[in-house]
């Protein structure tokens, strides 16, 4: 019974999914930081190079993510371990460098498509570049890319459990016990269990982000 | 050079010396030695056919956008001594629906500029109250809503209050009032003319809407392409001599009709219709009115603001007459022009168009014959004064139009 299977293992799976959690969260994080400097950067660039250069440069990014992310997850794994080895270094990176791409996306279509009247109207009041971006184009883009953190934070359940191939932890080491275990007694509960909580684990957190998104979202663009 | 929340601090005078800008890739200048003198506290509007350098020309005054050669100075002083930043904390800037951030409540969109400044915490919700009051929206009810829980007009009120937030003695307004409807555009342009009044800022305007130009405008300057000035005057001066054909165009036919745009509200005679006061008993008002053959009663609140005008048979609904909304009522104010009285004679009901001065105060009604009146003396008076122009006009040859204007 897969009731059973699941009260003989409580301790060990409650620890695989904690761990699979700590490190999307950890990614995840890593990855809005990294995506929000660099969508930042770009959006800063029309300033400094004229109009053109700056939809090149998002544009330039938007093109990297999409390739980014035909990228199957294993082969980076593979790709990886020769450099980082093999345990949690290499899962965390492999996860944070898929979780980068959704949020990047968001965050340059976001502070891109900050109203250019407010823009000019905050410049025409005495506002420097960097209280322009921290406290007229970032908020203003902040539901979008809460939208991409938490399409990223979704993507990043399933990568993690890939990673796992690589001995990273989390509930992937339990999924791929029970497709090497295939016809053995625990196999289907072992896929099936860690399949499942990686599912729920992933509503739970999807469910927090959207709390935080609006309490961090202001009143007057809420939707 | 300014002395926040002084209301008595007029405002600076502005020089554009042969300022020039070109872009790269273009053979035309977008402006071409463009040379003016905005004189202290006066309203000045730009106004010319779309691509001119109007906007251009005004951006210049805060740098938003760079002259390629010339100066400009703001009360001698040259306008390049200070950082782009210092100079735009000195000059209020007003754009088009207000531009309000929208993640930012009332009270916080109009402290930006202040906050910026460094004022502290208790002066900046002081000064945000006294903005809000200004521009008539009572600050308790205003101040923590956000922009989208605002009517275009309430959000253009608190553009205006943003713009003035740190007393600065410039504003610069590019096309304020152009995304509202008639009536509440003709309401906000009402409130800047007493807010003038009593603040005497020097202001420029750019506006594509000649109307507007001569009924706010102490100085209208009309550009041609490339920035040229076509004529540079008063509004009265260029309605009676329009310097060359290109002003008569713009100004357009029908200048005894233009005559209306000049003509103040106060200029008329106002009738005496029965009033009452909120709170009085209905039936001494309704006996009052009748007595007067009065069908309807304008209704005063305890400050003497008008708040609503109610036919005798509404009136009788109550036994004391009823609080009215301030807000909601159509007035004009003394100052409006006689093209707005019509303009609110016509969706009234009652045929005429409450007249308040500059403090909401309640001064009479005008009606369709007061307008009526006043036009045909009009029309006579611009018989005889474009007779003076065509006359001047031969004497004095194109003398108007050299390209320099100055005051």
């Amino acid at each position: 019974m897969v009731w059973q299977f699941i009260e003989d293992r409580r301790h060990q799976l409650l620890y695989d999914g904690f761990q699979h959690v700590y490190l999307v969260v950890l990614a995840v994080v890593l990855a809005a930081v990294i995506a929000i400097l660099l969508a930042m950067f770009a959006t800063r660039v029309p300033r400094i190079g004229g109009a053109v250069a700056g939809v090149a440069t998002s544009n330039v990014l938007n093109m990297l993510t999409a390739i980014g992310l035909t990228i199957p997850g294993l082969a980076l794994v593979g790709l990886l371990m020769p450099l980082t080895g093999i345990g949690a270094t290499t899962a965390l990176i492999c996860v944070c460098f898929y979780a980068v791409l959704p949020i990047l996306r968001n965050a340059i279509v976001g502070l891109v498509g900050v109203d250019a009247a407010l823009l000019e109207s905050a410049r025409g009041m005495g506002m420097g570049e960097l209280a322009v971006m921290f406290r007229i184009r970032l908020p203003l883009a902040w539901p979008v890319i809460i939208a991409g953190i938490r399409v990223s934070l979704q993507m990043s359940m399933g990568i993690a459990a890939i990673a796992a191939y690589a001995l990273g932890p989390g509930l992937g080491k339990d999924i791929f016990t029970g497709l090497g275990e295939l016809g053995g007694a625990n196999a289907l509960n072992y896929a099936l269990v860690a399949t499942v909580g990686v599912v729920i684990l992933a509503l739970i957190l999807d469910f927090l982000l959207v709390l935080l998104g609006r309490l961090t979202t202001s009143k007057g663009i809420r939707a | 050079m300014t002395t926040p929340q002084n209301h008595a601090v007029s405002g600076a005078e502005i020089t554009l010396d042969n300022v020039v800008k070109r872009y790269a890739g273009q053979r035309t200048s977008a402006v071409d030695s463009l040379s003016l003198t905005i004189p202290a506290g006066e309203i000045v509007m730009f106004i010319g056919p779309s691509g001119c350098g109007k906007t251009t020309s005004l951006k210049m005054i805060n740098r938003l956008i760079e002259p390629t050669s010339g100066s400009i100075s703001i009360n001698g002083e040259d306008i390049r001594t200070k950082s782009q930043d210092e100079l735009r904390r000195r000059i209020g800037y007003v754009i088009q629906g207000g531009s309000l951030f929208p993640h930012m409540t009332v009270a916080r969109n109009i402290a930006i500029v202040p906050k910026l400044l460094g004022w502290d915490k208790k002066r900046i919700a002081t000064r945000v109250d006294e903005l809000l009051d200004l521009v008539g929206l009572d600050p308790a009810r205003y101040r923590d809503r956000y922009p989208r829980e605002l009517s275009g007009g309430q959000q253009q009120r608190v553009g205006v209050a943003r713009g003035l937030a740190a007393d600065p003695p410039v504003i610069l307004m590019d096309e304020p009032f152009g995304a509202v409807d008639p009536i509440t555009r003709q309401r906000l342009q009402d409130e800047l003319l007493s807010i003038q009044r009593e603040l005497h800022k020097t202001i420029v305007m750019v506006t594509h809407d000649i109307d507007e130009a001569i009924k706010l405008g102490d100085r209208v300057l009309i550009l041609q392409d490339g920035a040229k000035v076509a004529q540079y005057d008063t509004p009265e001066a260029i309605l009676a001599a329009p310097a060359n054909d290109f002003v008569d165009d713009f100004v357009g036919s029908g200048s005894a009709l233009k005559q209306l745009t000049l003509a103040r509200v106060s200029d008329l005679e106002f009738t005496r219709r029965s009033t009452a006061k909120v709170g009085e008993s209905s039936t001494e008002a309704i006996a009052r009115a009748e007595q007067a053959g009065d069908a309807a009663v304008v209704v005063l609140d305890a400050r003497n603001r008008p708040v609503a005008w109610r036919f005798l048979r509404q009136l009788r609904r109550h036994d004391t007459i009823q609080e009215g909304d301030w807000e909601s009522l159509v007035t004009l104010d003394e100052r409006a022009t006689l093209n707005d009285a019509l303009d609110t004679m016509l969706t009234s009901g009652h045929g005429g168009a409450i007249v308040c001065d500059g403090r909401d105060q309640y001064l009479g009604v005008v009606d369709f014959d007061s307008v009526t009146g006043h036009m045909r003396a009009v029309e006579q008076e611009a018989a005889v004064h474009q007779e003076a122009a065509a006359r001047h006009n031969a004497v004095e040859d194109d003398g108007l139009t050299a390209p320099e204007a100055s005051v």
